[in-house]
């Protein structure tokens, strides 16, 4: 039993920490720490920088131009990438369609579609959520008809994130209505390019644009997009929800918003005092902070399991639920503080202030310095326990596969 | 990094779980509690044999140079079986006192009589009226002769009706100071009683109670860090035991989901049923996570970072254990609350070791002050 990482994880940590302090771009990073707006292009750059450094894929095996780092190495990678404000790789292409096409794609799939996602050629975004199907995904309905060489797809998607840059959507569609309603889905690669693809911006409680609904209207899709067989798309889209647990769990980030909300807890005031001596206040601090030091015991707990000394990558398991529970929660936890912390200064709603290039209104010192953008991200992350599987489907994942009800 | 019990730790685990199994089962606990020691004098006997009341000392006082790791799977497994024995009083926080503090005669004298199973202790620290504060202690000691006279009160005093010695702390002129104490000496006066739990324990007064100056444990005056030490490790003992406790209520509420039928189905059918049985092993889960943490950093050289990990496992697991106690007996229904059943009792266990050197809010205050130094 050790809590302490080796000798070699150190130095490891130590190139990262190199790596970020030379190559991650200050204009980025002070985005990232301030809560301001991200582009397209930086997440786009950072990608390239990355793979420009061998790291464009750090959970992908060598074999496909990832990096073959262990559990461990990832984990601190992420940690690491956290702490200094890099922009979160999207995981649409990299470690949710990729690993699909990893293991089920064809091989013409594997050397045209991986090599783009690695080094950022390709955005990717995702079609999985209709309007009628969220928790229940398998009543899905959008079609997919075989003509030829290809298929005809028509029906709507939603809940997509980040679509309106997209280069790919990948889909679960419907290509059968017998028998059970698993046994009719498909997975298929679809360019966002091609006619009869319409996106519409759903603006979220935040006023951001980041989630959209896609339409579908007699859209040719090439029949060498779809991945493995026909009517086997469920079993794919299964492997793709639980293929991630690394990172799931969110500690890095949240190590990093804790940390952000002691520096404010101290720079507000409460009766003439810093806002962190207020004992109650305090205490809910000290509450979450507890939480997320379970969190980072458990998680580093699963993934030394991944990583064990046989070197044999495990199946992801059920335990992935208990990360995304507990992660999820900790992370609404901290914005909700950070939120509070700010007291009336929660309230105001001065769009622009998102700007990167919004230089502060000298009436409002302290919204400017690091108010502005706390409310908004309170109201954003109340999605994290929706999405990804709500938090009652990973219960009832949990009952059904650990607990065998 | 390293989440792994080595070779020897397993077959120690092993041993304890087949011992709990065979000759530890409820039935025999819940006689044992009623019973006039309260606890099994050949269980005692045969903890001396597996070693494990030698665990914590260093070999060359009969010791077996354990660490809190090893602590933490015994008490692990004492938590499944409800174990009523006095491990923590005697072994973890009397034996850890006299390691840490005691005089190399001290040492020799004491800590092989506790590894063989011979010698039984209780610490007399805490008072009425100061609660859970480790500094706040109202009884004197004065110089007497080449000795020392003690006068004073203490309160629930664990494992005290059975013990052949207390260590009693005691203010001097210089500060706290620990003493070595004939159970039986006179001015020595014990109410005892059951816990909640099954357990024993004793109010104390001291009534001018004359030691020799050979019964200072240590040094006068300076006796503080090392309570505060034992207070930690006995602490990060029962954050394990709650660990073992909360997985053997887990496992019996999800069996009894399994098999007790209403409308025609098992009741673990019911979705309502289902998310708190996920809550309770999600938060057993967290909270091995945080005993786990407890036991790696209670050996830590640095105070600070001892006490500071302590407390917040202490009042995380407190919490994770409130949930599962009190989820695993409305999940039993009327079975949930008969003494019959070992639910009621893991339950009971629970809610006393929250309240045992510091309940959930007192741990999370003292961890939540570290944040001011921050």
């Amino acid at each position: 039993m050790d809590l302490n990482f080796t000798a070699a994880e150190q130095s490891f940590r130590e190139d990262v920490r190199r790596f970020l302090r030379a190559k991650l771009p200050a204009e980025i990073s002070r985005k990232v720490l301030g809560g301001k707006r991200l582009e397209k292009d930086d997440f786009v750059r950072w990608q390239q920088i990355l793979h420009a450094q061998g790291w464009g894929a750090v959970g992908w095996p060598t074999a496909f131009g990832g990096t073959g780092w262990n559990a461990v190495q990832q984990h601190i990678f992420d940690e690491e990438c956290a702490d200094a404000g890099a922009p979160m790789q999207l995981p649409f292409g990299l470690k949710m369609v990729a690993p699909v096409i990893m293991a089920f794609g064809n091989p013409a799939q594997q050397q045209h579609f991986l090599p783009r996602i690695v080094d950022g050629s390709d955005w990717w975004c995702q079609g999985y959520s209709e309007p009628g199907s969220g928790s229940d995904l398998a009543s899905l309905k959008m079609r997919a008809v075989r003509d030829g060489d290809h298929y005809v797809v028509n029906g709507q998607k939603t809940w997509n994130t980040l679509g309106q840059y997209a280069d790919w959507i990948f889909c679960l569609v419907r290509t059968s209505t017998e028998g059970r309603q698993q046994e009719g889905i498909s997975f298929l690669l679809i360019d966002m390019k091609t006619p009869g693809i319409t996106v519409r911006p759903i603006i979220m409680l935040d006023g951001e644009h980041e989630i959209n609904e896609v339409w579908f209207e007699d859209v040719r899709v090439p029949a060498q997009n779809l991945i493995g067989e026909e009517n086997k798309g469920w079993t794919y889209a299964k492997f793709l929800l639980g293929h991630e647990r690394t990172g799931i769990a969110g500690v890095g980030r949240s190590k990093r918003e804790l940390k952000k909300l002691k520096d404010i807890a101290k720079k507000e005031t409460a009766n003439g005092r810093p806002l962190i001596e207020d004992q109650r206040f305090r205490d809910r601090v000290a509450q979450v902070e507890l939480e997320l030091m379970a969190l980072e015991i458990t998680n580093l707990r699963v993934i030394s399991t991944e990583s064990a000394a046989d070197g044999k990558k495990r199946a992801p398991g059920p335990e992935a639920s208990i990360l995304k529970i507990k992660g999820s929660e900790i992370q609404q936890m901290l914005t909700e503080l950070q939120m509070q912390a700010l007291g009336h200064y929660a309230l105001p709603w001065i769009d622009e202030a998102l700007d990167a290039d919004w230089t502060g209104d000298a009436l409002m010192e302290a919204y400017a310095d690091h108010a502005a953008p706390l409310s908004g991200r309170y109201f954003n992350v109340r999605k994290t326990t929706i999405y990804g599987g709500s938090n009652e489907i990973q219960k009832n994942i949990i009952s059904q596969m650990i607990l065998g009800l | 990094m390293d989440f792994n019990y080595t070779e020897e730790q397993l077959a120690l685990q092993d041993t304890l779980r087949r011992f709990i199994a065979k000759d530890y089962p409820f039935e025999h606990r819940r006689a044992l509690a009623e019973s006039a020691d309260g606890f099994d004098r050949q269980a005692w006997k045969t903890f001396a044999d597996f070693g494990i009341l030698a665990l914590p000392f260093h070999e060359d006082f009969g010791g077996l140079n354990g660490n809190a790791v090893d602590t933490m799977l015994v008490m692990e497994m004492l938590g499944r079986g409800l174990a009523l024995e006095p491990y923590v009083a005697t072994v973890v926080l009397c034996g850890g006192l006299i390691r840490d503090a005691g005089t190399t005669a001290q040492k020799e004298e004491l800590l092989p009589a506790i590894a063989g199973g011979e010698l039984m202790l209780a610490l007399a620290h805490f008072e009425p009226g100061a609660r859970y504060e480790v500094d706040r202690v109202a009884t004197t000691a004065t110089a007497s002769g080449t000795g020392w006279q003690l006068d004073g009160a203490k309160a629930v005093v664990l494992g005290a009706p059975s013990a052949d010695k207390l260590i009693v702390s005691a203010r001097d002129g210089k500060g706290l100071s620990l003493f070595l104490v004939d159970a039986r000496a006179p001015g020595v006066t014990l109410r005892a009683y059951p816990t909640q739990d099954g357990a024993r324990a004793a109010d104390i007064r001291l009534s001018k109670v004359t030691v020799g100056a050979d019964a200072l444990i240590g040094t006068a005056g300076g006796a503080l860090p090392a309570i505060e030490r034992a207070i930690d490790y006995a602490n990060a003992a029962l954050c394990a035991e709650a660990v073992g406790i909360m997985s053997a209520l887990n496992e019996v509420t999800l069996e009894y989901l399994k098999t007790r039928k209403q409308f025609g189905v098992p009741i673990g059918k019911f979705q309502a049923l289902q998310h708190r049985m996920a809550d309770m092993v999600i938060a057993t889960e967290q909270a091995r996570s945080m005993a786990t943490l407890a036991a790696v950093r209670v050996d830590s050289r640095d105070a600070a970072e001892r006490s500071r990990s302590v407390a917040a496992a202490k009042a995380y697991v407190t919490q994770s254990a409130r949930l599962v106690g009190q989820q695993a007996v409305q999940l039993h229904g009327g079975m949930g609350v008969v003494d019959e059943l070992n639910v009621a009792h893991y339950f009971k266990r629970l809610t006393m070791i929250g309240l045992t050197f510091g309940d959930a809010d007192y741990h999370l205050g003292k961890f939540s002050d570290t944040l001011l130094a921050a």
